[in-house]
């Protein structure tokens, strides 16, 4: 085990794949001689090569697009599309092409990573502050992971870049210099579609990913000091969704917040709150409510974007509101 | 000359461009009769383009193909037979009828595949070129698009890349006239668009689309140069669509004068004439009349095919939300 930041867990993740499979290759803006803006693939263009570490043009509709075949064709690329607010440029390769492959061909395989990040608290604007978690888990035969720990960064990094399948990795801006104990053991991987119960509890179940994880733990800390006992669900993987963590824990305590910083109308929220209609209905006391964005844009000046993004503060309010 | 085809490789482009024209002549038909699904984008006049430049690949090869790819199909070697059931939708279409004539995809035959998204083809053909850079390969990759997909922005955004790279890509620009139904005059201020290439720092040709052999001797020109590590090709071959943008299309906005004077240059004529010095009449006859015969025998066999039952797809777990789903 080792200290390590998450920005430098995703990095020994990369080195360690690229180490155990020639195949694996990166491409992107910035993250070559750079190392990248958020400085994930620092050292691997020393270590790899520029054939296998690419600094690519901003040219992110044919990145994407190329990831698609790229992978199909005998590699395993991963592509980094620097903010998560790019994503609407890359959706044709993930709607048009990677979705429908696999099912019209049967006998194609697309191994390929997409890493990007989102999120607020940046002063980043309104065009590099979004989550746009719900564009992407939206589409079939796309897996979705969105890690909080730099454990979980890693091992899950190297499920994603194993997998025989298109991986988005949503990576949150405000997390890379998060520092945890992370193992360095280049097989302990994390599996793709399993949740985590990060604090235990009997009354009310908070369900979230990325960042919103933290503000979940804090919101739980709020709780406790009412005498409420917040259990919270760390999903880590959007699609595909482990049903029976979420199921198990509502069957426990009843009560369920849901937690996105993504838009609230038809957004990822949205759709596990309606999941849990579908699975847990009968375990319900309440209806689930959801902590969200506003369906607005990200505001600039620290207290106008503080007033929309989702909190401990906010998510607390929430659960206290479904145990009255 | 150098990189001309041999007698033989001739006669099977002649023979494949007949197997093409065959099934689109009676796609029409069974278009009429009501037989088949959906629009079909005939490539009647065009054969000559994707049978020619598939001509010089070889098995390992990829292959990346637009909704008009008939020609691309069969001259990459995807059985006649699949090709035919698939585009009338039968179980024992090369997709299992899930695809559709606009996107066969045959990963055996290196065929990947047909693409409906106008420019779809020329980042994943992109796309497979760097694979194969990056492997280390000496195959090709090979990518049909059209004068529409050309004015896409993804179009730009990869040639540039395959030539800052020089990627193992040969771009083959079926130049057919129109996009859809708007004239290529009233989509780009330039007639030739290799014109770009430069830009790329990538060579071109422009070819006369409508002559196998032409298009055989600049492909493989480029083919050659792009196993050698030196980069993409774009290759603008000038031809032009029969038979309109689909069986729905409605018409009138082609001129009878340009429509007779490319049937006065129809691919299959102009073989026959090249092929005249070396072949007898009866030899041609007779093998048009076997790539008839096959193609005949293609559609009855299809049409006397079942049709597929649904299955949900499940084999991909995010395919499906949650295990009750499946």
């Amino acid at each position: 085990m080792a200290m390590m930041r998450y920005a430098e867990a995703l990095n020994q993740a990369l080195r360690e794949e690229m180490q155990r499979d020639p195949s694996v290759f990166l491409f992107g803006e910035d993250i070559g001689r750079y190392g990248g803006v958020f400085k994930v693939t620092k050292g691997l263009m020393d270590e790899f090569g520029e054939s296998r570490v690419r600094d690519t043009p901003i040219s992110e509709q044919a990145l994407a697009a190329m990831a698609v075949t790229a992978s199909m064709t005998g590699t395993r690329p991963v592509l980094e599309i620097m903010y998560a607010d790019f994503m609407p440029l890359v959706l044709d390769a993930l709607i048009n092409q990677a979705s429908i492959y696999e099912y019209l061909w049967q006998n194609v395989t697309m191994p390929f990573v997409l890493r990007t990040q989102g999120g607020g608290g940046a002063g980043a604007g309104a065009q590099h502050s979004k989550s746009l978690d719900s564009l992407v888990a939206h589409i079939p035969g796309i897996k979705v992971v969105a890690p909080v720990t730099p454990a979980d960064a890693k091992g899950l990094l190297k499920s994603a870049i194993r997998d025989s399948q298109p991986v988005v990795f949503l990576e949150h801006k405000l997390l890379y210099n998060l520092r945890d104990e992370v193992s360095d053991d280049p097989e302990l991987l994390v599996p793709i579609g399993k949740a985590k119960t990060v604090r235990e509890g009997t009354d009310v179940s908070i369900f979230a990913t990325s960042r919103m994880v933290l503000e979940s733990q804090k919101a739980a800390e709020l709780l406790a000091q009412d005498g409420i006992s917040a259990e919270v669900i760390d999903l880590r993987t959007l699609r595909p969704l482990d049903l029976d963590a979420i199921t198990a824990s509502i069957a426990k305590t009843h009560h369920a917040v849901v937690v996105n910083e993504g838009w609230r109308f038809c957004g990822y929220a949205a759709e596990l709150s309606a999941t849990i209609m579908d699975f847990a209905f009968d375990d319900l006391d309440a209806p689930v409510a959801r902590v969200t964005l506003p369906d607005m844009p990200v505001p600039y000046a620290e207290p106008l974007e503080l007033s929309v993004l989702p909190n401990a503060a906010r998510i607390a309010d929430a659960a206290r509101a479904t145990l009255k | 000359m150098k990189n001309s085809p041999s007698l033989d490789e001739q006669l099977e482009m002649h023979r494949k461009m007949v197997v093409v024209r065959r099934l689109e002549e009676r796609l029409g038909e069974l278009h009429k009769a009501g037989k088949t699904r959906g629009p079909i984008h005939r490539c009647d006049g065009q054969e000559a383009v994707g049978i020619g430049a598939t001509a010089v690949l070889g098995a390992s090869d990829f292959v990346t193909s637009t909704h008009r790819g008939h020609a691309h199909y069969i001259g990459k070697g995807v059985d006649i037979r699949g090709v035919t059931a698939e585009i009338l939708g039968r179980a024992t279409g090369t997709c299992g009828g899930r695809a559709g004539h606009m996107l066969i995809g045959d990963r055996d035959k290196g065929m990947i595949g047909g693409n409906a998204i106008v420019g779809g083809s020329i980042p994943a053909a992109t796309g497979m070129a760097l694979s194969i850079q990056v492997r280390g390969t000496a195959d090709v990759a090979m990518c049909f698009f059209g004068d529409g997909a050309a004015q896409t922005g993804i179009c730009h955004e990869s040639m540039n890349m395959a030539g800052l790279w020089k990627l193992p890509v040969v771009f083959i620009l079926e130049h057919n006239q129109f996009g859809l139904t708007v004239h290529h005059t009233v989509q780009s201020p330039v007639a030739d668009l290799s014109l770009r290439a430069a830009g790329y720092a990538m060579p071109a040709e422009i070819v006369d689309g409508n002559d196998t052999v032409a298009m055989y001797r600049a492909v493989a020109t480029a083919v050659e140069r792009a196993r050698r590590g030196e980069g993409p090709t774009l290759i603008e071959a000038k031809t032009y669509r029969m038979q309109g943008f689909s069986t729905s299309d409605m018409g009138g906005y082609q001129s009878d004068a340009d429509l007779a004077d490319w049937n006065r240059r129809d691919p299959i004529q102009v073989s026959r004439g090249a092929l005249a010095d070396s072949v007898s009449t009866e030899r041609l006859d007779q093998i048009e009349a076997g790539a008839v015969a096959e193609v005949d025998a293609a559609v009855e066999e299809a049409l006397a095919a079942p049709l597929p039952t649904f299955e949900l797809f499940t084999r991909s777990s995010p395919y499906a939300t949650a295990p009750e789903a499946v």
